[in-house]
């Protein structure tokens, strides 16, 4: 029988700071990322409770669509008082899914249609941002 | 056979004996395989004998078409005669030429991370890495020259690390290229003309009637016209 | 003339042409030719941001390669993406020896990257090489009645080491409308994002996004948008052909800088994009009439 690919878990903050070199303990929670981002509207978490549920090592987070719906605008990285790069926390809590194969968007679904007229970086982009 | 050199190689981990200076193929024939698929042509043209080896003490897995590839000692190898890879369904003449066609086919192509290793793997030393990378700018015409050599053995393929099925793009590109951008040939036309003229009628006639060793001697002698000097 | 490495990027050879073609024209009447990489390949797009994952760094790598190969330590790119791609993976490898061997080992076939190339925006290379009076003086054909709101995105600002001016206030595309006889706009939006690449599986975001851009840009009087990536291009024209209507956000042309810059420079009215001749056309009847 074949096993359906997972997320492994273990460690999950350690795995976390270390694919995104980043310490998640340097936040102290002001909320200018969240207050920035051009997305929250669309996260069922705001970047600034992503960072939280990190700090808490709360892995649930993985279900969260933030990861998928931050589009690296780097807003948040430009303007965070500690220096905190939330942008490449969000990148490995993706590279996380998408090395265990688990693509967040379906190449063989996409139609001619819809891909006629897309600029290439749209495409190249988008796959490496959500397919591993 | 006695004063024959043997050789050491390793055919899917078991060892065997070889003689020296012939082809994997041969050498496999020669340990007892087979080949029910994964022999074609057996002359470097149909792609169907893709192989892949290591050699003692190199650190790299290589790619090579059986049939060509001669053994060395100490070789381990296997087979690798077919990539699956499904091809995009088209009708040629209801594709537009224009914009993203190949992405629109076949989007991986939008994957590739430019690791050169299908180049690497390429038996026919094409650059698989600058057709793709043209395919992803919508070159058709660069694409064309530059895969026009690939007999669709698939190790590129194979061996890709975002999946891209160079060699059915590229035939794609190359069908796209010939129906709307390149020049037609002169001499295709003209050939078109006599065929429907049934000029080379008498020629096809007499040819049928010949039997194999007439053939065979008609082929040996045959003159291959170069582009341009067609009567 | 004077040439500059430069690196064109998959969708100024397909889907973005024009962007290419006008700056090609520009440059020519500056006198500093864009000389095209002979070999080059897609940049990346986007930036790989995970410690471990220099994989997605060698597409980029490779073109610095081809520059060093050139001779040659400047790369111009002008697609602001593959400029951010570029120059962030350029200002990665050059400062880490120890990538860079990981990645010159990996790439055998390649003359070593010893780590020299600066990858700049056309932009920069207009105020820093050319200068805005230089510019001035090249653009006869006003833009005079274009109200140009110049919207920079993502990846002209962010992060810091590869904002090409003022993270927050940057004022480098105005200069050079300014320069060119156009009206500068500031508009708020100016540096917010796009979508970017959410158009290709969350059209609903990239649409919603850039429709605001648009209605800041309307909000503050401009008639054009001026942009300098062929995504952000994409991404406000679908969101205005979605949902400007009938709306005045229709009228508003959103054009490539360059684009701008070519026709103040007398590009043939036939190869500008359509409303932005018709525009031209408009004021220059309004002058002599
Ligand atoms: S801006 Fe920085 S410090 Fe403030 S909540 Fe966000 S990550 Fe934490
Ligand atoms: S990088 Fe992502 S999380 Fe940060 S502001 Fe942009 S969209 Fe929001
Ligand atoms: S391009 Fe690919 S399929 Fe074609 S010959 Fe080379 S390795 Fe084989
Ligand atoms: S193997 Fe695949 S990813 Fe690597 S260069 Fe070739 S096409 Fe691109
Ligand atoms: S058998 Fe045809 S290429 Fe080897």
């Amino acid at each position: 029988m074949s096993r359906a690919k997972t997320v492994s878990v273990e460690n999950f903050r350690a795995r976390v700071e270390e694919l995104s070199g980043e310490n998640v303990f340097a936040c102290y929670q002001c909320g200018m990322c969240s207050a920035g981002c051009p997305l929250t509207d669309q996260m069922d978490r705001l970047p600034s409770q992503v960072i939280r549920d990190l700090q808490q090592d709360d892995i649930t987070l993985l279900e969260s669509n933030a990861m998928w719906v931050c589009a690296s605008c780097l807003a948040c990285e430009v303007r965070c008082p500690k220096g905190v790069d939330l942008a490449k926390l969000m990148e490995a809590l993706r590279q996380l899914h998408l090395r265990k194969e688990l693509d967040h968007v379906s190449i063989d679904e996409m139609s001619p249609q819809e891909i006629a007229k897309l600029p290439q970086i749209a495409l190249v982009a988008s796959f490496r941002k959500k397919t591993g | 056979m006695s004063e024959e050199k043997l050789m050491q190689i390793f055919i899917m981990g078991k060892a065997y004996n070889v003689p020296a200076g012939i082809t994997i193929m041969d050498a496999m024939e020669y340990a007892g395989y087979q080949f029910v698929r994964g022999a074609g042509c057996r002359s470097g043209f149909c792609g169907a004998c893709g192989t892949v080896y290591r050699k003692e003490g190199d650190y790299r897995l290589e790619f090579a078409l059986a049939c060509q590839e001669m053994v060395e000692e100490g070789m381990h190898l296997t087979q690798l005669p077919f990539t699956p890879a499904p091809r995009s369904r088209y009708v040629l003449d209801d594709l537009d030429a224009g914009e993203n066609v190949l992405l629109q086919h076949y989007p991986a192509i939008a994957r590739c991370v430019s690791c050169n290793t299908c180049t690497k793997a390429c038996p026919q030393d094409i650059e698989v890495m600058d057709y793709v990378q043209a395919a992803l700018r919508g070159d058709l015409e660069k694409v064309s020259e530059l895969s026009f050599d690939c007999i669709q053995c698939g190790l590129c393929s194979m061996r890709c690390p975002a999946d891209i099925k160079h060699y059915h793009f590229a035939q794609m590109a190359r069908r796209l290229y010939a129906v709307t951008q390149s020049p037609e040939p002169d001499h295709l036309q003209t050939r078109m003309s006599e065929l429907a003229e049934g000029i080379h009628e008498a020629e096809l006639d007499t040819l049928m009637k010949m039997n194999l060793e007439e053939l065979k001697q008609r082929y040996a002698q045959r003159v291959i016209e170069t582009e341009g000097e067609a009567s | 003339m004077n040439t500059i490495p430069y690196f064109p990027g998959c969708s100024l050879k397909d889907t973005a042409a024009s962007f290419e073609s006008s700056a090609q024209f520009v440059m020519e009447k500056l006198g500093l030719q864009l000389q095209e990489l002979e070999r080059w390949n897609c940049c990346g797009t986007v930036s790989s941001l995970t410690t471990d994952d220099l994989m997605h760094h060698l597409a980029s790598v490779r073109n610095l390669v081809r520059v060093q190969d050139l001779e040659q330590t400047e790369l111009v790119a002008l697609c602001s993406m593959c400029y951010n791609t570029l120059s962030r993976t350029a200002q990665r490898i050059n400062a880490d020896a120890e990538e860079r061997d990981k990645i010159n080992q990996f790439m055998d076939r390649e003359s070593d990257y010893q780590g020299a190339v600066v990858v700049r925006h056309l932009l920069q290379v207009l105020r820093d090489r050319i200068g805005w009076q230089a510019l001035e003086q090249a653009t006869p054909h006003s833009l005079e009645g274009l109200n140009v709101a110049c919207y920079y995105g993502c990846t002209l600002l962010r992060p810091k080491e590869a904002a090409i001016d003022n993270v927050e206030k940057p004022t480098i595309m105005s200069e050079a409308m300014a320069a060119a006889g156009a009206m500068p706009v500031h508009f708020p939006f100016a540096g917010e994002c796009c979508g970017t690449y959410q158009v290709v599986d969350r059209r609903d975001l990239s649409i919603e996004r850039s429709f605001r851009v648009i209605q800041s840009a309307a909000r503050e009087g401009a008639n054009v948008i001026a942009t300098a990536c062929p995504l952000c291009q994409h991404n406000l024209k679908e969101a205005q052909r979605e949902l400007a209507g009938a709306s005045e956000l229709a009228d508003i042309e959103i054009v490539y800088f360059t684009e701008l810059l070519a026709a103040a420079m007398g590009m043939d009215s036939q190869k500008l994009p359509e409303g932005l001749s018709a525009r031209m056309q408009q004021v220059a009847e309004a002058q002599t009439g």
